[in-house]
């Protein structure tokens, strides 16, 4: 066994490193997540741009999509590199999931229509899936698409759609036949988000100050969306889309947020004083840092875990139970960690961002851990699938 | 034993419960917390006409002279609608700290204008650190002739924007003292702090202010606040205990609705046992909570019960409302749900009267360690 990097891939690290630091400078202050400004999306449009130009976007992909070419590891490696820095510029959907899907799925007129634009950085997507009676048992939904002659016509709802008030093309799910009510009467589409039809109304988060996060209702009325945008067989949909739900499921983001917060929370706890004490020299707090660390660094070695089964795979495609695990882990460490932020920033700690924050990032994931806990498959919808598809528990229906 | 409510606390809570049925929906608390005022002064009067806001003062001051109980009626109730409103900074607190420390002449100047809904006051007590205890207090009151003057800065006061007056610690040479400041005097600034419970929270500074009042004796203003610093505590709890039991109606309510998969959530054992673990949180926490209250109303010692509640509802508290989000899933995001001001809500009470790590301290103290 070998958990080392390759001295080609630590070049490669070093290479990213540099290029985040310098592009980082360009940031606007006090960047958060993409949505938070027009600023920040402006920025995350320029380093989709810039990782574009360097191939960064769809490292893993053949070069004839636009891609680089090259091993799913060297992808792991940018992501947490990119992660480490908090830099933007990926699109989670269009590069870590739609184009993923058009890959898996795609004719080959698609490839090489679609997925270049996607590895240059030149569009944004946003998914597409939900709707307000269908979320955990996603099958269900109703977002209808009937056939009429080289169109498909789409009516229905969809929420929970992060960022759609910025993005250029949904891809979805939606309903083509009408029979059959789960998984097997639905196809995958994707849509201009300027087509005619399309209404995004914002959703606010629990802040209610738009700081932490930006998602939407998006309705469809007579959509008309040209068939040559479906992606693979008619009411194939949930058959590709079940496959497709766990890339880029490594969940190292998530680790990485841990392991920044934490060093911050070090720092804070080595300078401020509580009862006129160090944090740093209250044993309970050494303690419960310290217990932080050994979770962190134990679990983040299912992501490598991860990387390396489809590195080694030289596919996406692995059991899906290791994905749900990176994630529940990954979301509810990021909660330990900031209710620990809360816990040990004393009275600081129910402030939101201003200028009397004390630790950057706390009060939006006190905000967030509870978004991330439900958002990609909720937790427990994770853990079901992990002791089916893991332990081969039984299943009742 | 008698573990149940009489009539006339019954009554009572009917009464605070009605009021603000009709003045305190959701819509309306989400309303008023986004104001600068963060409260509603109608609600304000519709709780002095049912006099609700003299509750345990004297009598002769305005009040009604009840047990502490009906003071945690009051906060329950307030606590089960998520609302802010100053309750606990004014008539809690404020008042607590006048009818245990205040001279007549103080009593009668304040008491009966806090019961007539016509006079907000708050405690301006900490500062840069974010602790509770008398270490954190460093503001020093520096004597001149017969007068002190106050230079500094106290965080996270309740209320200050609205408060005519503050209660300050400061430290004079015989220890700390309280101070009792007018906040329109032309050395006072405040400004409202963001915090998660948008509730009024303040930075107060201090500039030169010249201060002339004492509360209590020269020296042993901490002696007055550690004397009632359980019943701000047990009040808090009160509220808290109100809340988690809104959020845990409200979620099993929502979870014998929401269907996914052709069934009720409500019926999947994954979530049974969340709301499960959230019923014996509240239970116990409303449970030893009146078990407190009672100890406070009998005058037996309740300073390490009080503590060791406020720590124990802390964790329930958060508990239950986090657990609420999760079990709602996507809506339970959102402004437009109410299930989310009790996650922000149950922070920001973790903070007020003491925080868990500062309550378990004096716990442990007390049990010898
Ligand atoms: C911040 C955020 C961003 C999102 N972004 C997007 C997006 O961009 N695009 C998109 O399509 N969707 C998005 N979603 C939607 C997300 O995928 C759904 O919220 C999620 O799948 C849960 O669905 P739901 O909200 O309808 O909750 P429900 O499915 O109603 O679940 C409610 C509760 O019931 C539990 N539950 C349901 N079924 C079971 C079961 N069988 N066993 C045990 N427990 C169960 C759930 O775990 C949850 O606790 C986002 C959600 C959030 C919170």
């Amino acid at each position: 066994m070998d958990f080392s990097l390759t001295k080609e891939q630590i070049a490669l690290k070093v290479e990213f490193e540099a290029f985040f630091r310098e592009e980082m400078k360009n940031a606007p202050p006090d960047i958060g997540h993409v949505h938070e400004s027009d600023a920040a999306f402006d920025f995350h449009r320029y380093m989709m741009k810039r990782l574009g130009e360097k191939g960064w976007i769809a490292i893993s992909w053949p070069e004839e999509y636009g891609g680089s070419g090259r091993p799913l590891m060297d992808h792991y490696l940018f992501n947490t590199v990119r992660a480490s820095f908090g830099a933007p510029g990926i699109d989670q959907f269009g590069a870590e999931m739609y184009g993923p899907t058009v890959l898996l799925a795609g004719s080959e007129e698609q490839k090489k229509r679609l997925l270049p634009p996607i590895a240059r950085g030149e569009v944004v997507y946003c998914q597409g899936w939900s709707e307000p009676n269908s979320g955990s048992d996603l099958a269900s939904l109703k977002t209808s698409a009937k056939r009429d002659g080289d169109h498909y016509v789409v009516n229905g709802q969809k929420i929970w759609n992060t960022g759609g008030n910025r993005a250029d093309r949904i891809f979805m799910l939606a309903r083509t036949n009408p029979e059959e009510p789960r998984g097997k009467g639905l196809s995958i589409f994707s849509a201009d988000m300027r087509s005619e039809g399309i209404e995004v109304r914002p959703i606010e988060y629990m802040d209610g100050r738009g700081e932490v996060y930006n998602y939407n209702e998006v309705w469809f009325t007579n959509v008309r969306i040209p068939a040559e945008d479906r992606i693979g067989p008619e009411n194939a949909g949930w058959k590709i889309t079940r496959e497709t739900m766990n890339f880029e499921r490594s969940g190292i983001g998530g680790f990485i947020m841990v392991e920044q917060m934490l060093e911050k929370l070090v720092d804070y706890c080595k300078s401020a004083r509580r009862n006129g004490k160090l944090l740093a020299e209250d044993p309970s707090v050494r303690l419960k840092l310290a217990e932080i660390y050994a979770e962190l660094q134990a679990k983040r070695t299912i992501a490598d875990r991860i990387a390396w089964l489809q590195d080694s795979a030289g596919s996406h495609k692995i059991p899906p139970h290791y994905a749900s695990e990176g994630k529940v882990m990954g979301t509810e460490l990021i909660q330990k960690v900031t209710y620990l932020a809360t816990e040990l920033l004393g009275r600081h700690g129910q402030v939101t961002k201003s200028e009397w924050t004390k630790i950057k990032g706390v009060a939006e994931s006190f905000y967030m851990c509870v978004g991330a806990n439900i958002y990609a498959g909720s937790n427990e919808i994770q853990r079901n699938i992990t002791a089916w598809a893991g332990l081969g528990l039984p299943r009742f229906s | 034993m008698d573990l149940g409510f009489t009539e006339e606390e019954e009554m009572l809570r009917d009464a605070v419960a009605e009021v603000l049925d009709k003045g305190a929906p959701f819509d309306k608390v989400k309303e008023i917390e986004m104001t600068a005022e963060g409260y509603d002064p109608a609600l304000w009067q519709q709780l002095a006409e049912l006099e609700m806001l003299g509750i345990f003062f004297p009598e002769q001051y305005g009040g009604s002279d009840l047990p502490f109980i009906h003071v945690a009626i009051v906060m329950e109730e307030l606590g089960k609608r998520a609302i802010h409103c100053p309750y606990m900074s004014t008539v809690v607190e404020s008042g607590l700290l006048i009818t245990e420390g205040g001279n007549d002449r103080q009593k009668e100047a304040r008491l009966p204008r806090i019961a007539a809904g016509e006079l907000f006051m708050s405690c301006a007590f900490y500062e840069e650190e974010g602790g509770y205890s008398k270490e954190c207090i460093q503001m020093e009151a520096v004597k001149d002739g017969n007068d002190w003057v106050l230079n500094g800065s106290k965080l996270f006061v309740p209320d200050a924007n609205i408060a005519e007056a503050l209660i300050v610690a400061a430290r004079t040479e015989e220890g700390i003292t309280l101070f009792l400041t007018d906040t329109r005097a032309s050395g006072v600034r405040l400004d409202k702090i963001p915090t998660v419970g948008m509730d009024n929270l303040c930075r107060v500074k201090f500039h030169n202010l010249k201060v002339s009042e004492v509360l209590g004796e020269v020296g042993r203003g901490w002696e007055l606040v550690e004397k009632v610093a359980g019943k701000f505590a047990a009040a808090k709890c009160a509220e808290m205990v109100g809340g988690m039991k809104t959020a845990l109606e409200m979620t099993v309510g929502y979870s014998k609705e929401r269907e996914q998969y052709g069934r009720p959530i409500g019926g999947y054992q994954a979530l049974q046992h969340y709301m499960a673990n959230m019923l014996m949180a509240y239970d116990t926490s409303f449970n030893y909570l009146y078990k407190v209250i009672w100890k406070i109303d009998a005058s037996r010692d309740y300073a390490v019960d009080a503590a060791a509640l406020k720590a124990y509802v802390n964790q329930s508290y958060n508990y239950v409302a986090e657990r609420s989000i999760q079990i709602h899933g996507g809506i339970g995001t959102t402004r437009e749900c109410d299930i989310g001001l009790f996650y922000r809500r149950a922070k920001a009470c973790e903070y007020a009267a003491g925080d868990t790590r500062h309550h378990l301290e004096n716990v442990a103290a007390a049990m010898g360690l």
